[in-house]
């Protein structure tokens, strides 16, 4: 069986085509000459310009240290995104394995899907190299499958590093905060970790030091100037609560966003992360360095696909000598 | 100090873990045992009985009395024990998410029988953080598990006084690759949680009666000395915890009192007549010393690697008991270990061991909180094990020494020297069932259940009045279960593999050499799914091949136990993986894998398929036939070499083999 083009994939996905969903992680994910092509090929397919707009899907991203509770409030979301009728893309990443280069991907065990829904989609990718962040090719899929599904989520983990990535990507990030555990606390206060869009605080059934919790998160948004961060406590223990309110609160965040001025930033950052695994730090100075190189991106016209703008950056970086 | 005892010791109680088809089918086999000199009943339940569903729920597929009997009502524990007198009998029954209402049918049948419940004897095994470390057959979420239990608990010391609600179970870890420290640690920290949790749910003063109700399961393996020292080492910190943390004075009721299986873990595919003397040895390490024996045991078949034992398979094992008790002098004499130094210090090792990983668990907040950390830890022990194995470090006759054997005249018969369950038996449950649920009193049935709901939504009722008003009623097992399962939800336990610390050895990395390079060539990282299909909740063989692959380098999609073969289909088709998994144990693996491959191949997906777990010879061929590549079974204990068949699977259907 030949695998299908990336055109052809970009275009099932653009008449919202789910089922092409497997097919266009497959070719993201590969890496041989070649490919790259295909994905532009792909991406071309469901820019604005071939969209007529920005991608109808609301790209949420979820972060926050391992043991939060992601996986049970992943699984109490996708059931009330179906519930309300709306397609769900996951695309999950591991860390992966220093020592051995291998991956155990984890979340498939605990994200609790329906395996007879055909509007749910969920994909586990390892992280690769990347420190704390994505994989490079969840870029891409979270671009692609905007194009047709109503919500794309990736779930990343980790504190510091990974809501920063993923704030690339998504527009919308929630973090999620298990209550005792004072690491995204103490980020925050650090200025280690940006202000996320919201905040989730986990097992709301635990009572008292989720409130507290809570109550501190506050006071340190207070003092950082985020007071409108919304909090949100949830419990996915039966009955689950606060699930509703938190997708509330998601849909208020993309609905109170310029939407478009965050999918611009999203596609030069793809750009600019494409370059840099590419041509990597050689490539990044032969730009005069990543923040030359962002100004650059700025520049540029906001209607740009990311493969333009890739081939931007390659025009302007020298021939490698 | 006398070296003789007055009077024999009257020898402990016999008992085989039995069990299969139907509800008529066992009672035949139970009144057999019981004619062979056999002094107590074990009920092995079928894997749908145990983690609640009817035969004719989608799970069920292919396992309905398999590993054991399938009880749906009340109407089929009535054939279950017809003829035999229950307030006579010592029932012993394998069953835990389900306890309560198992233990609410057996009570209903003794009172249609004009028994009171009262005078009924028996245990309920009902320890639920061992089948979320180990066993796999849990239903409900940890929170209210612990409270069914405690309930049970609650419940009989009251109105069952005789009956032993729970049997914490040391047993399963060790099968999960427990070390003797572990295996004393964790059961002991299991102990204090289900006792933490009654002590909320009765009256202080009743708490020494409670601690008195508590039993175990142990395990024992070949290293019987070993062994030995660690059920007496359980004793000294059992009677410690009673009288420090309970304040229980009598002494009698402080007393270790454990039941046993010996070990299935060491017991090998190759050459499995050397399991008998395996199980012979270890069933001396709980008989050995007086003042740590077993009350009750319960003996493996030498064929359990094959499949699953048949009557005269376990005959045997009864037999090595009845030697044991009958023929040898072993019940003359008072401790044998009495003033050893050598068995005092092994004691003293196995406590100073056992006693800094209990810290460890209940600093974490006590066995409930720390199942990921013990789950992760005896994945860890459990690798160990196999790599030693594999590095000839632990020897084991006949798969890693020893090798060379005559043909074996036992496994020679058309079926290999096992029991095959008739595949009629699933159909005839299913038809039974529905027969029964349409000529029971419906309202009846329907005004119980949610009576059973009502109880489950208040934390301060005990469950068991409803529980058994429901079985009166006529409800199933089934019914029941869901009753429960929308009140407290459902539950996936972690599954240890992602915490599992990376392997670094040396030995892997021409493997790891060889993954990258076929990876290089398929254009993204070769990735594998591992699961199991059906109800079969021993994962332990799952979890290995996953760590080891991911050691490999391999991109490893695990999903765990329990799955429906179209939840196999749906993701190795989302995930893009290369290549299949699957483990299976329970012997369904001749209707469920056929029935992964089909709906693999229905979506779309080509890639190949591996097949791990007992799989009996005979049946080879026919899973080759219905498209698996390759199958595995427990003579392949080196995992590596599995890895590198599946690499190469991979790497061929992809055209990337390596040149030679």
């Amino acid at each position: 069986m030949a695998a299908p083009s990336g055109a052809e994939l970009g275009r099932r996905l653009r008449e919202r085509d789910l089922t092409a969903a497997p097919a266009v992680l497959n070719l993201v994910e590969h890496r041989a000459a070649g490919g790259r092509e295909e994905v532009a090929a792909l991406l071309r397919e469901v820019s604005p310009t071939a969209l007529g707009g920005e991608a109808p899907a609301h790209v949420v991203g979820v972060t926050g240290p391992p043991g939060a509770g992601k996986s049970s409030l992943l699984s109490e979301l996708v059931r009330a995104w179906r519930s309300a009728g709306r397609s769900v893309a996951v695309l999950a990443v591991d860390p992966t394995s220093k020592r051995t280069g291998g991956a155990l991907l984890g979340d498939r065990a605990r994200i609790a899907t329906d395996s007879a829904d055909r509007g749910v989609f969920m994909r586990s990718t390892a992280a690769g190299d990347q420190l704390g962040g994505l994989a490079p090719s969840t870029r891409a899929a979270a671009q692609a499958l905007a194009a047709a599904f109503d919500v794309v989520v990736i779930e990343t983990v980790g504190v510091g590093q990974s809501e920063t990535d993923v704030a690339d990507v998504a527009d919308t990030v929630a973090v999620i905060v298990q209550p005792g555990s004072g690491d995204v606390l103490q980020f925050l206060k650090a200025g280690i970790m940006e202000v996320p869009d919201v905040l989730a605080v986990t097992k709301a059934d635990l009572g008292n030091i989720a409130e507290s919790a809570v109550r501190d998160l506050s006071a340190a948004l207070g003092a950082l100037d985020a007071r409108d961060v919304p909090i949100v406590a949830v419990s996915s223990l039966p009955p689950a609560s606060g699930i509703d309110e938190l997708v509330e609160a998601l849909d208020s965040h993309r609905d109170r966003i310029d939407l478009e001025a965050r999918r611009v930033r999203a596609r030069r950052r793809h750009a600019l992360a494409d370059f840099a695994a590419e041509h990597g730090d050689r490539g990044l100075r032969r730009l005069g360095g990543r923040r030359a190189a962002e100004r650059f991106l700025e520049e540029q016209n906001p209607g740009l696909d990311v493969p333009a703008l890739e081939a931007r950056l390659e025009e302007r970086a020298p021939a490698a000598s | 100090m006398t070296s003789r005892l007055p009077e024999p010791d009257r020898p402990w109680m016999m008992r085989t873990y039995a069990g299969h088809s139907t509800a008529a089918k066992s009672n035949e086999l139970y009144r057999k045992n019981l004619a062979k000199g056999q002094t107590g009943l074990s009920v092995a339940f079928d894997l749908p009985t145990q983690t609640g569903y009817d035969a004719d729920h989608e799970l069920a597929r292919g396992e309905v009395g398999k590993v054991g009997v399938p009880i749906a009502h009340k109407g089929d524990m009535h054939a279950l024990f017809d003829g035999i007198p229950l307030d006579e009998m010592n029932t012993s029954m394998t069953i835990n998410a389900t306890a309560a209402w198992l233990l609410a049918l057996y009570i209903v049948v003794a009172e249609e029988n004009g028994i009171d419940q009262s005078g009924l004897q028996g245990t309920t095994q009902n320890d639920i953080l061992k089948e979320y470390l180990s066993r796999g057959t849990y239903a409900f979420p940890p929170g209210p598990s612990m409270r069914l239990i405690a309930d049970m608990v609650a419940y009989t010391v009251e109105h069952v006084p005789k009956w032993n609600p729970i049997n914490v179970c040391s047993y399963h870890l060790q099968e999960a690759g427990a070390t003797p420290v572990q295996e004393i640690a964790y059961s002991m920290a299991n102990a204090i949680a289900v006792l933490d949790a009654v002590r909320e749910r009765v009256d202080e003063s009743l708490m020494p009666q409670v601690f008195g109700r508590i039993s175990f399961f142990v395990n024992a393996g070949v290293r019987f000395v070993e062994e030995h020292a660690k059920l007496r080492a359980m004793g000294i910190l059992w009677d410690e915890l009673g009288r420090e943390r309970y304040g229980v004075e009598d002494p009698k009721l402080r007393r270790f009192r454990y039941g046993v299986q010996v070990n299935s873990l060491g017991l090998t595919e190759a050459q499995p007549e050397n399991n008998v003397q395996r199980i012979a040895l270890e069933a001396l390490a709980v008989t050995l010393g007086r003042s740590a024996r077993a009350r009750a045991i319960q003996l493996p078949a030498w064929n359990e690697a094959l499949g699953l034992p048949r009557p005269w398979d376990q005959q045997w094992s009864l037999r090595i008991q009845q030697v044991l008790a009958y023929e040898t002098d072993l019940l003359e004499y008072p401790d044998i270990f009495e003033g050893s130094k050598v068995m005092d210090g092994l004691v003293g090792e196995l406590l100073d061991g056992a006693r800094a990983e209990l810290d460890i668990v209940q600093d974490k907040g006590g066995a409930v909180e720390a199942v990921p950390y013990m789950k992760a830890a005896l994945v860890d022990a459990h690798r160990a094990r196999v790599r030693r194995i594999e590095a000839g470090e632990q020897t084991v006759v006949g798969i890693n020494r020893y090798t060379e054997t005559e043909d074996a005249p036992l496994t020679a018969d058309a079926e290999g020297g096992i029991l095959v369950v008739d595949r009629a038996v699933e159909a005839g449950q299913i038809t039974d069932v529905e027969r029964w649920r349409s000529s029971r009193d419906e309202a009846a049935v329907h005004h119980a259940l949610e009576g059973l709901a009502r109880a489950a939504d208040d934390e301060h009722e005990n469950i068991m009045p409803a529980t058994i008003a429901s079985a009166r009623a006529g409800a199933t097992t089934g019914e029941w279960a869901q009753t429960l399962r929308d009140v407290f939800g459902s539950y996936r336990a972690p599954t240890g593999v992602g915490e599992a610390v990376a392997g670094g050895s040396e030995d892997l990395a021409a493997l790891r050499d060889e993954v990258e390079r076929v990876s290089e060539g398929l254009g993204r990282k070769l990735k594998i799914l591992v699961g199991k299909p059906g109800l079969d909740g021993h994962s332990n063989g799952a979890e290995q091949i996953a760590v080891r692959a991911r050691d490999a380098g391999m991109d490893v999609v695990y999903q765990g136990i329990r799955l429906t073969p179209s939840e196999i289909a749906t993701s190795a088709l989302q995930e893009g993986v290369h290549v299949v998994g699957l483990s299976i144990l329970s012997g369904s693996h001749r209707e469920l894998i056929p029935l992964v491959v089909e709906e693999l191949r229905e979506a779309g997906v080509e890639a190949p398929v591996v097949v791990g777990g007992i799989i009996p010879e005979a049946d080879v061929a026919q899973l080759r036939e219905a498209g698996v590549d390759a199958v595995y079974t427990p003579k392949d204990f080196d995992l590596s070499k599995i890895i590198r068949d599946i690499v190469e699977l991979v790497a061929e259907r992809h055209g990337l083999t390596a040149a030679a």
